[in-house]
């Protein structure tokens, strides 16, 4: 059973989105028990998950391996490999969670084509779940790319008046990043085998050949290439100024799908800066001006977000922007590469999934019963839906950082991280921490406005008289998602403890082993991981193919003749 | 050891109640809210009263070291990762703990916190009785005394920030419970967001100290600053760090410039005046610089700001309150005056006796909001001081309770206000006679504005507009009242545990206060001549003494025979001074000009909103207009290269050369007819034509 977990977490939804198929499209409840059931399922299969990964947390590498390098399209080096460490498990926890809330959400919102929406939606899940454990690159991108598709038709099927503008623009946008990586990948790929004599997709090969293209290239090269998968990861997180897609998207996908838009899709950006750009190009990170850009873009994202946000007359697109705030934070963390900012940054994305994708719920439970998102159009809610009003407080506390709420803990430990960082592209960590502060005052300004429109005063509106509170099924909805809140705020230490691992192993691949031998003083119980002699990359135990005796093909790879075993 | 080993507990106790209000409160009697939040509270303040007699006993064993219980690791991974290296290049572990600290600095706070706090939840059962969201209330409530009560038993700064930003909310959620009014929820805003901007000082100033010191804990943090004191002296990462902290403290305690939403939060229930942003929650800054004191005296620059702070928002605030008519913002002023005093006494270093302030003040405006509370419901809810006076026979309890807390806070003598006022002004002179002249002058407004209150309520003829009011004054029930006694009897004996030596005493308050503050004690070098300096502080203390009969007089020959209709004698003497000082100095307006932008300049808006709305039509018009026009040059591309297409690759390109041909082959064409009478036509011609030539040739 702990050999296949993943796949069966990762096929549950597929199955379910196949087994929707067969049942007529007029029976439309059924379709809804049967979606519920399958999205409950692929909840219920993932928490074995917990106990298993929580006894396994701190050995090194991936856990939970499946497949072998290589053995899907032998020919070019293709393989189903899955596996996870501590932030992928994180992420995938909150898809299986997020993905059966969605579902649940969606019962009563979704009223034509039932059963396309959740054979769809279903799809989407695997797909997502699919990006998070992929090991191999190609497997990886089939993934990432194939998660567009039911996205695309989310929106542009259920979506709202300005659907297929915001359909399209989603689609393309992420797919003129997808092409730029893809571009990546096949580099990274023949330079594999210009040095190994190798052809692979398997991320821990690549891991151990990635990092010498700034030696082999130059910076120059090494840094277009990290370009290329830059742009496909910004766009997807979306990091200024990439980010105008989201708004439009989120405002007109239905509910569920923005809970899920904002909740796992953002975390494939900011989840790929930390599997591949971190340890493909630690020397365009640690020399160049390119993490000062990055930095610089993350922190201007979250004040801006936040300003930008203040501004919005309809509240989906406030908690839009919020978010590109928000992730401003993630990024900040991951790229100030240091063990504590980068576990913040990987909490702080949990943090947001859970916060954010109930704020969606929330927006959306009004929209259900109004079918208008304008703030202008409400005002004294509480008095109407009391409880909706408090579970809106708490979820609006939750994002923006009051301590005891799980937001404050992501946010902080970044901060932290990145204040304490003497050296972050040429200015000192608390430049970068002071910058980024202001965004938590502007938090909430925005959110505590919004709820003061929204909930205060009396009902101006006599539509809004006869609103009724929540059903138990929206209830159960945000239950999860309020013990969750508290879980992290209250007692976060099993997730720092989850992210361990992975955080240093992530950050010893970008600033070499030494960086954290310097701080291992602190506890000598710590053993410093084991390191190759001839690269500063750090191996995990699964070893590497030995590369130091292989001669480098300098000449510069003939991509197009080969494209076509692709 | 029963009461030490569970300190956790007291902050807990609230909390419970406050749960059981969130999920149950509404299906439950009115009564039983009472009993579980009241109970809460009163079970906090024995528990409290247990701690703290435990401890003294236990420091006493123990060097009077202070008493920490740890448990479990809040924040960190606990196995001694996420490291992070100092600013001296060592490493350091991020960790903060879920854990509780108890020492004399805080079992001041843990004493008069409860004490007061279950004083004004029992004021609350009266005072509340007839409002609606009674168990909201009560469960804020105890949300509040949970939230201040992490507040100072935390033993780091992080558990301590979350009892900061904890009291922020309860204060915002109290402060707007009259939410169908716009202008509760605009204050309750104000109050978040102003205090959000000390916070993210707060947060910077952590992270300084941090990495100075390599943890968060204030032992640690204690220890390391007394330890290093001679090399960290003048140090700029302290200076940062203490004035990174003071910017938190100014949002909490209400100094210049966030002072401005104290007086707003007034918008709150009495009760919450009384309890939050009188005596407990705006004191919590002050706790938070004495508790950092031994980092605060490492720089001289940061002492000096929170002493000049201190005493400029002490006149600017008082000066404020001498021509309020809101018998709330009136105590309001007051509380920023009172608490500029307290930031005084720190910043020359007199810590002990700042805080001896903190808890005199505590017991005595928090008798005086509870006695205005009784006066409104006395006066079916009238704030204005200008449709009152003569109610001291109507509603004698009040009145009388609330003579005591005037005298108390202008400083009349065995009253508890003298001593910590007296004290305060004393190390004032001693460290400037200047900042000691913004003292005095402060106090005699003090007094001025307190008995101009007493006469404008009580003692001047009544003004009280409609009948139906007037007759219905009464005093208030036994429950608002008997916490008045209570706080009456405190306002006058609080003072006593600081007598001061001149006069006799052996000041208890200072003694117990000194493990906390021992280097700050020993930066007040002992004067050589002690009997000079005595005779001034003899001079020193007749002179405030005076000042407060000053007051009293000038307020007495204004507004003793206030009838409707009366003038301010400032607004007589001095029209634009009056105005500006009603409008409070115009700071609220400038700030929605500058910063907040709610109002605009002509018809530019600045400050955030007009940020925000630049941002908001940047990112429409530039970055999005990029997105968008990146799709328009592709569609418009695709559309001229589908006409390029259509007309020149295929039109000119293709389709021309052979429409060229089929036109060059026009003529040509004409003999391919395909008629064959045409060719038999043309056949004949041509025979005719050959046959022709051929004869005439």
């Amino acid at each position: 059973m702990q050999n296949h977990i993943l796949s069966i977490i990762l096929f549950t939804p597929l199955v379910g989105a196949l087994f929707l198929l067969f049942v007529p499209k007029e029976n439309k409840d059924a379709i809804r028990w049967i979606a519920n059931v399958f999205a409950l399922a692929g909840l219920l299969v993932s928490l074995p998950l917990v106990p298993w990964f929580w006894d396994k947390r701190f050995e090194p590498g991936f856990k939970f391996m499946e497949g072998a390098p290589g053995n899907w399209i032998p020919s070019i080096g293709a393989g189903y490999v899955l596996g996870i460490d501590g932030i992928s498990f994180l992420l995938i926890m909150l898809t299986t969670l997020l993905g059966w809330i969605s579902i649940l959400s969606s019962w009563t919102a979704i009223e034509n084509r039932v059963k396309e929406y959740y054979i769809w939606f279903l799809f989407l899940q695997t797909g997502m779940l699919g990006v998070f454990m992929a090991l191999d690159f190609f497997l990886f991108f089939v993934f990432w790319e194939a998660m567009l598709v039911p996205m695309y038709l989310l929106i542009g099927i259920w979506g709202g008046p300005r659907k297929l503008y915001a359909a399209i623009k989603f689609f393309l946008y992420t797919l003129a990043g997808s092409v730029l990586m893809l571009l990546g990948i096949l580099f990274l790929y023949f330079h594999h085998h210009a040095v190994t004599g190798v052809y692979t997709f398997a991320l821990e090969r690549l891991y151990e050949t990635a990092p010498r293209i700034y030696s082999d290239y130059g910076p120059y090269a090494a840094t277009l290439l990290f370009l290329s998968f830059f742009f496909a990861f910004a766009i997807k997180v979306p990091m200024f100024p990439f980010h105008t897609w989201l708004p439009d998207a989120h405002v007109e996908a239905p509910t569920a799908g923005s809970v899920i838009l904002a909740g796992v899709l953002l975390k494939m950006g900011t989840y790929g800066f930390i599997r591949f750009s971190l340890p493909f190009f630690p020397d365009v990170l640690t020399h160049g001006r390119v993490r000062f850009w990055v930095m610089t873009l993350s922190v201007i994202a979250i004040i801006y977000g936040a300003l930008v946000s203040l501004m919005q007359k309809d509240m989906k697109k406030l908690v839009a922007y919020s978010s590109v705030s928000h992730l401003g934070f993630c990024t900040l963390g991951i790229f100030a590469l240091t063990p504590l900012a980068l576990s913040g940054s990987v909490l702080q994305q949990i943090n947001h999934g859970i916060s954010t994708g109930a704020l969606f719920l929330i927006v959306g439970i009004l929209y259900e019963r109004r079918h208008t998102r304008e703030i202008s159009e409400y005002g004294g809610i509480s008095n109407v839906m009391p409880i909706y009003a408090t579970i809106t407080m708490i979820m609006f506390l939750s994002s923006m950082g009051l301590p005891l709420l799980n937001g404050f803990v992501g946010e902080f430990s970044i901060l932290q991280g990145t204040f304490m960082e003497k050296d972050i592209a040429g200015h000192p960590g608390y430049f970068w921490a002071a910058w980024a502060v202001p965004g938590v005052v502007l938090a909430a300004a925005y959110l505590l406005w919004l709820y003061q429109r929204v909930f205060f005063g009396p009902v101006t509106n006599p539509k809004n008289e006869k609103l009724h509170d929540l059903t138990p099924r929206e209830v159960a909805t945000f239950v999860p998602l309020l013990i969750m809140a508290f879980w992290i705020g209250l007692y976060p230490k099993p997730f720092f403890q989850i992210l361990q691992q992975p955080v240093e192993k992530t950050i010893s691949m970008v600033r070499g082993p030494d960086y954290l031998k310097a701080g291992a003083t602190v506890n000598a119980a710590v053993k410093p991981a084991e390191t190759a002699p001839q690269f500063r990359v750090t191996l995990d135990d699964r070893g590497g193919i030995p590369t130091h005796g292989a001669k480098l093909v300098k000449a510069p790879v003939a991509a197009p003749k080969k494209k076509g075993t692709n | 050891m029963l009461f030490l080993d569970h300190i956790w507990l007291i902050p807990l106790l609230p909390a419970v109640g406050a749960a059981l209000m969130f999920f149950f409160g509404r299906r439950l009697q009115k009564s039983t809210v009472s009993a579980v939040c009241v109970g809460s509270v009163v079970l906090a303040f024995l528990m409290a009263c247990g701690g703290v007699l435990q401890y003294t006993n236990w420091g006493a064993a123990n060097g009077h070291r202070p008493y920490e219980k740890i448990l479990y690791t809040w924040l960190g991974t606990d196995t001694g990762h996420l490291n992070y290296q100092k600013s001296d290049g060592t490493p350091a572990s991020f960790r903060a703990d879920a854990g509780f600290l108890l020492d004399p600095l805080s079992s001041i706070w843990l004493l008069f916190v409860t004490g007061v706090g279950m004083l004004i939840h029992i004021y609350s059962t009266g005072y509340m009785a007839h409002e609606g969201g009674y168990y909201r209330f009560f469960g804020y409530l105890n949300l509040f005394m949970f939230s201040m009560l992490t507040l100072i038993l935390a033993n780091n700064y992080v558990l301590m920030f979350v009892g900061w930003e904890g009291v922020g909310l309860c204060s915002y959620l109290l402060i707007g419970f009259y939410f169908h009014r716009k202008s509760a929820s605009d204050a309750a805003n104000k109050a978040f967001i102003v205090n959000r901007i000390g916070d993210a000082g707060f947060i910077l100033g952590m992270f300084f100290v941090a990495w100075l010191c390599g943890s968060l804990r204030f032992i640690d943090v204690t220890g390391f600053a007394r330890d290093h004191a001679a090399t960290l002296m003048g140090n700029p990462i302290v200076t940062a760090a203490t004035l990174l902290l003071f910017v938190g403290a100014c949002g909490k305690s209400a100094q210049l410039p966030l002072y401005v939403w104290l007086p707003d939060a007034m918008e709150g229930p009495t009760p919450v005046s009384a309890l939050i942003h009188a005596a407990t929650m705006v004191t919590a800054g002050v706790y938070m610089v004495a508790r950092s004191n031994a980092l605060f005296v490492l720089s001289r620059e940061s002492m000096l700001v929170v002493a000049i702070v201190g005493a400029l928002t002490a006149i600017f605030a008082a000066s404020i309150g001498l021509v309020q008519n809101d018998i709330k913002r009136v105590l309001a002023y007051s509380t920023v005056s009172q608490l500029g005093y307290m930031f005084l006494a720190l910043g020359v270093g007199a810590f002990s006796a700042g805080v001896f302030h903190v808890f005199t003040h505590a017991f005595f405006k928090a008798l005086l909001f509870l006695g205005a509370g009784s006066v409104i419901h006395a006066m079916s809810g009238e704030q204005d001081m200008r449709n009152m006076g003569a109610l001291s026979e109507k509603i004698p309890v009040t009145f009388r309770t609330m003579l005591v807390a005037t005298l108390a806070i202008a400083g009349i003598p065995i009253l508890a206000g003298f001593f910590s006022k007296d004290e305060i002004l004393w190390q004032a002179w001693k460290f400037s006679p200047y900042l000691w002249a913004i003292g005095f002058a402060t106090a005699l407004m003090t007094a001025f504005y307190m008995f101009r209150l007493m006469y404008l309520t009580f003692w001047s003829p009544s003004r009280v507009t409609s009948h139906e009011v007037e007759h219905h004054i009464h005093e208030s029930p036994k429950s608002m009242t008997v916490p008045l006694v209570v706080l009456a009897f405190f306002s006058i004996t609080a003072g006593w545990l600081g007598w001061p030596a001149s006069l006799g005493g052996s000041n208890h308050f200072e003694k117990f206060l000194e493990p906390v503050f021992a280097n700050a004690a020993e930066k007040e070098a002992p004067p050589a001549n002690e009997s000079g300096l005595g005779l001034t502080e003899y001079l020193l203390m007749g002179l405030s003494v005076a000042a407060a009969g000053v007051g009293w007089l000038m307020a007495s020959r204004a507004y003793s025979n206030a009838g409707k209709g009366y003038t301010e004698p400032i607004a007589a003497a001095a029209p634009p001074v009056y105005d500006t000082l009603l409008n409070k100095y115009y700071v609220d307006e400038g700030y929605d000009y500058v910063f907040t932008g709610r109002r605009k300049l002509g018809d530019v808006r600045l400050g955030v909103m007009g940020l925000g709305e630049a941002s908001s039509w940047f990112d429409s018009h530039v970055i999005d207009g990029a997105v968008n026009a990146a799709g328009w040059i592709t569609r418009s591309t695709a559309t001229f290269s589908s006409w390029w297409d259509k007309w020149i690759i295929d039109g000119i390109g293709v389709n021309g050369p052979a429409i060229l041909a089929r036109m060059l082959s026009y003529p040509a064409r004409l003999f391919e007819w395909g008629l064959v009478q045409w060719y038999a036509l043309v056949m004949t011609a041509g025979l005719v034509g050959f046959v022709f030539y051929y004869v005439y040739h």
